[in-house]
């Protein structure tokens, strides 16, 4: 299977580990990345905000380069705000004639265009689950993550919206991740924060509002005795990881709680050595959770449980015990 | 041409005339119009001096043929069939041109509207030339009625008609009829007791003489027509025979297998393998339900019949088959709820302490597993503070576009339950309150008052991720308050979701078994929205209650009341007039490829083996010409439609681009385009 790769800034930068572990699993996984040759930044979050035919310009531009290479069809990013970006952009280009004119005015002064619905953006979550797929990678894994609980964490810019095709999964509470990492073996946290905001650059602009929405993830990941929290975001692992100091400080909390890639936890799961995906290089250390990994024995199958004769408790939809 | 035809243009107000230039047209009809003697127009045709005005023209011109530009056919075309009848003129050799929906409510371009007027009236005038004689057929009704579904609407329905003295079969596929109001507590806005007023009307049911209870069983097939149908119905077995039963229920008593009740209980509540939905269940006997039967599973128990005192257990009783014949047809199927796990941010199936609203009634219906007591999922915990919310699946693109009508009375409704029996507060979360029937908004007033309280504004999502220390072990329902214009979060101990009503999971099934249609959302088709809202576009087969839409008990009470009637005025008249607008296969062209056999939308064509054709039932023919078209042998006819009269009404309809196409002069220039 091969795929255009656009890794995005942060992949070279704050999320190194991201890129590592990708490029670490992608072999196994048996996905071929071809490199998009002169990427420049997407504009993250912001610039769209700020000036709209640059920012489109901008982004065009590492379609333009995309669809040029090699006839790749698909274009896959790890980064949850280059994918937004590169799909509205498309999409935007496809629906508005006169974006496409402007965007395809601003590259040809780079000698490049761009027809929208060149190429498939796609998330890299989205090719591992699905190209790939749970069933493949459950054949792959040797050391099942037994023993941790883990909280999948998507972040807002993957769910949504919705643009003009099937989505990936259900807006509001996607499982996609959940699923994987209980194919790794983990117990998964019913995370019920897993599309929130972590508040993007909010920790530069406006630091109260930022750490209020990062101490909320890191209050329910704690609340659910989360080992790690799981993101395949590079800006919410930043947030959570690099400013859980900070929020401890501010609110006199002491969150501990390790923020990792998906990408590691399926190396880890593949067998792969933890520093050989980047582990290590986090702010809070994710040392105790990878040492935890299998310690715990596996715990049986409990027998089917039974309704006792004094039991008024209701019947929970879904989950029948028969009496 | 040696026809004389009338040409009449109706005014209809100023609906057609003040598009179309009526008087222009019925002058240029006449005068450029083959076969034409009388053209005239006339402010309301419908009235009974238009209509008298067609009678002394067809007796003293001697017309013979007639016709009208006014309105649609679905509204006059009976009445101006009736005018020629009347006048001893055959009532199909009229026809009518839609000259009001077709055009001038249409369009605002005059020209263009008197244009399309001028070639309708010409298609029309040329294609009544050709129609012939027809006679419609009678058939007698059998005065037997079967009602499908035995909720509040078919109950109503049959005890309508068999208080009136003719013979029903309820056919009802669970064990007891009641439907859903036997699962409420209180109804609104009232709060008499569901169970109270539908109990007798139940017993009424099992007791009379002239209605056959079948319960437990489905209609597994219908064939025949209006006024004769045919209909096989299989009788589940319930391994209990009904003869020797007394109901006395040591059979569930002693049964050692329980297991969660899906449907009557809503999932909160158990029965055993062996059971009866409810105490006053109609009929009494229980029936064992032979997947979760301990004995049906591994060949050993049988305690129910070591202990039954009539020795009625019959572990060998096999389905049994019915035939019936049966006049007509009332179909109260009913509807289902909203499937809330559909909508995970509301964490139904999550978070134990959501509920459903079908859950809420069972749990507030002293008959019902917690035995009225309103508890948390433990069982004993009273809440102190419920949510409602509104609109879970209703009026919501995502999954239903509709309002289901009966949600926000029955919130107010669990609001004064919740505040009558607990402390708890309530808070509704609504986007519009619909109050709209007797009582209704005055119901909602008294909630007010009883300090009930409303946020305006659709719930985003429910979720235990608490915040701060208030919010710990509690569920937070975060809304938008459009009218304060802030975002707020409610810590309560219970959610309801008040679920939309939606179409049996089988409607479009049904449907298609009964010959009828459903609407995009899949509830069945009335004839008409307005006017005729329980008939349905065949003949004979009525529908009444929530499976034409989300109703309230009142509304599908009435619903009830009007099928039977139109039932009974069937009955009453004793024989039925079948349209002669049929198709027939002409025998000798026919190669018996039976293409024509599935197309039927109305399965009216069947295949004769011994022939080697097919054949039309043209009592079932509703003439709608799809066989004609789709008979590659052209063996097909559909009478009032042949190929000649379309072909001759296209002509007509392009009288001013194909010359000799009946205009005796040139047309005025044109412009008309038949896209």
């Amino acid at each position: 299977m091969r795929y255009g790769y656009y890794p995005g800034c942060s992949l070279g930068s704050t999320a190194r580990p991201y890129g590592i572990s990708t490029k670490a699993i992608v072999g196994p996984l048996g996905i071929e990345l071809e490199e998009v040759d002169d990427w420049n930044c997407c504009g993250a979050t912001e610039y769209i905000a700020l000036n709209k035919t640059a920012a489109y310009a901008l982004i065009g531009r590492n379609l333009a380069l995309a669809a040029s290479q090699d006839n790749l069809e698909q274009l896959i990013t790890p980064c949850n705000a280059c994918y937004l970006n590169l799909k509205k952009t498309d999409y935007y280009m496809g629906k508005y004639p006169k974006l496409a004119e402007l965007t395809n005015e601003a590259l040809a002064a780079g000698g490049l265009s761009y027809k929208a619905g060149s190429l498939t953006i796609r998330h890299l979550i989205d090719i591992v689950v699905n190209d790939v797929g749970y069933d493949a990678i459950a054949e792959k894994v040797v050391r099942p993550l037994k023993g941790l609980r883990l909280a999948p964490y998507y972040g807002c810019l993957i769910a949504r919206p919705e643009m003009g095709e099937e989505r990936l999964d259900d807006f509001e509470h996607p499982t996609y991740m959940d699923k994987l990492l209980a194919t790794l073996g983990a117990d998964v946290v019913d995370f019920p924060l897993k599309t929130q905001c972590c508040g993007g650059h909010m920790t530069q602009i406006n630091s109260e509002a930022g750490y209020i929405l990062i101490r909320n993830l890191l209050h329910n990941a704690n609340e659910n005795n989360a080992d790690a929290i799981v993101t395949l975001c590079p800006m919410c692992q930043l947030n959570l990881d690099a400013y859980q100091s900070h929020v401890n400080r501010h609110f006199k909390t002491n969150y501990n709680i390790p923020v990792l890639y998906f990408t590691q936890m399926i190396g880890l799961a593949f067998g792969i050595e933890p520093k050989e995906l980047g582990i290590g290089q986090e702010f809070v250390s994710a040392a105790g959770m990878v040492k935890k990994i299998g310690t715990e024995p596996e715990v049986p199958e409990p027998a089917k449980p039974r309704r006792k004769k004094d039991d008024k408790s209701l019947p929970m939809p879904g989950k029948r015990v028969e009496g | 041409m040696t026809e004389k035809v009338g040409v009449y243009i109706c005014h209809c107000g100023s609906n057609i005339a003040g598009i179309i230039d009526v008087e222009g047209l019925a002058e240029w009809a006449g005068e450029n119009l083959e076969g034409v003697t009388v053209s005239r127009d006339y402010r309301f045709m419908c009235s009974s001096l238009g209509q008298e005005l067609i009678e002394e023209d067809i007796k003293n011109e001697g017309l013979t043929r007639v016709v009208v530009g006014a309105c649609s056919p679905h509204l006059h075309e009976k009445t101006f069939r009736r005018v020629c009848a009347n006048a001893g003129l055959n009532p199909y050799l009229f026809q009518m041109a839609s000259l009001r929906e077709q055009i001038s409510w249409v369009t605002t371009d005059k020209d263009k509207a008197d244009e399309k007027a001028r070639a309708l009236i010409a298609g029309a005038v040329r294609r009544v030339q050709l129609q012939e004689e027809l006679e419609p057929s009678e058939v007698p009704v059998n005065p037997n009625t079967l009602v499908v579904g035995g909720g509040i609407a078919g109950i109503q329905a049959s005890l309508e008609l068999a208080d009136a003295g003719h013979h029903v079969y309820l056919v009802e596929r669970e064990p007891s009829i009641g439907g859903h109001m036997a699962q409420f507590d209180k109804t609104f806005p009232t709060l008499d007791c569901a169970a109270c007023i539908l109990t007798p009307k139940m017993s009424d049911v099992g007791t009379h003489d002239n209605i056959t209870l079948l319960s437990y069983s489905e209609v597994e097939e219908v064939s025949g027509f209006v006024g004769n149908f045919d209909v096989r119905i299989r009788k589940k077995a319930s391994y209990i025979k009904e003869e020797d039963c007394t109901g006395c229920g040591i059979c569930i008593e002693k049964c050692p297998k329980t297991v969660v009740d899906d449907v009557f209980e809503a999932g909160l509540g158990y029965r055993k393998a062996v059971y009866r939905p409810f105490p006053q269940a109609v009929p009494k006997f229980p029936v064992i339900d032979y997947e979760t039967c301990i004995y049906f599973e591994k060949g050993t128990c049988k305690a129910c019949e070591k202990f039954c005192p009539t020795g009625a257990i019959d572990f060998e009783q096999q389905d049994s088959y019915l035939d019936l014949n049966v006049g007509n047809i009332i179909l109260t199927t009913g509807c289902d709820v909203f499937n809330a796990d559909q909508i995970p941010q509301y964490g139904y199936g999550r978070l134990a302490n959501v509920f459903t609203s079908l859950e809420f009634e069972r749990m507030c219906n002293a008959a019902g597993p917690t035995e009225g007591k309103i508890v948390l999922r433990d069982g004993v915990t009273e809440p102190q503070s419920v949510a409602i919310i509104h609109c879970v699946g209703s009026r919501d693109k995502n999954y239903n576009a509709y309002c289901s009508n009966v949600c926000c009375m029955a919130a107010l409704k669990f609001g004064h339950l919740v505040m009558e029996k607990t402390d708890a507060k309530v808070t509704s979360f609504y986007i519009d309150m619909r109050t709209p029937h007797k009582g209704y908004e005055e119901f909602y007033e008294r909630l007010q008052e009883e300090g009930m309280k409303f946020v305006r504004g659709r719930a985003a999502e429910v979720t235990n991720a608490a915040r701060t220390p208030n919010e710990d072990g509690k569920l937070i329902v975060q809304a938008e308050d459009t009218l304060l214009g802030k975002q707020r979060r409610i810590p309560v101990d219970m959610v309801i979701l008040m679920g939309a009503l939606e179409p049996q999971v089988d409607a479009r099934d049904v449907a298609l078994q009964f010959g009828i249609s459903c609407s995009m959302n899949g509830w069945f088709t009335e004839r008409h929205p307005k006017l005729d809202p329980v008939a349905t576009m065949t003949d004979g087969v009525f529908i009444a209650g929530t499976c034409q839409g989300p109703k309230d008990i009142p509304d599908t009470v009435s619903q009830g009341a009007a099928a039977a009637a139109r039932v009974l005025g069937m009955i009453t008249r004793g024989t039925v007039l079948i349209e002669p607008i049929v198709a027939t296969i002409n025998e000798d062209k026919c190669s018996g490829c039976r293409i024509c056999n599935n197309l039927c939308p109305y399965s009216a064509i069947e295949f004769l083996e011994d022939k080697d054709v097919s054949y039309i039932n043209a009592a079932l023919c509703k003439g709608c010409g799809t066989c004609v078209a789709a008979c590659p042998s052209q063996a097909i006819s559909g009478a009032h439609f042949s190929n000649e009269q379309i072909f001759s009404e296209i002509g007509g309809l392009l009288y001013d681009v194909v010359g000799g196409n009946g205009a005796k002069a040139p047309a005025p220039e044109s412009e008309l385009v038949l896209a």
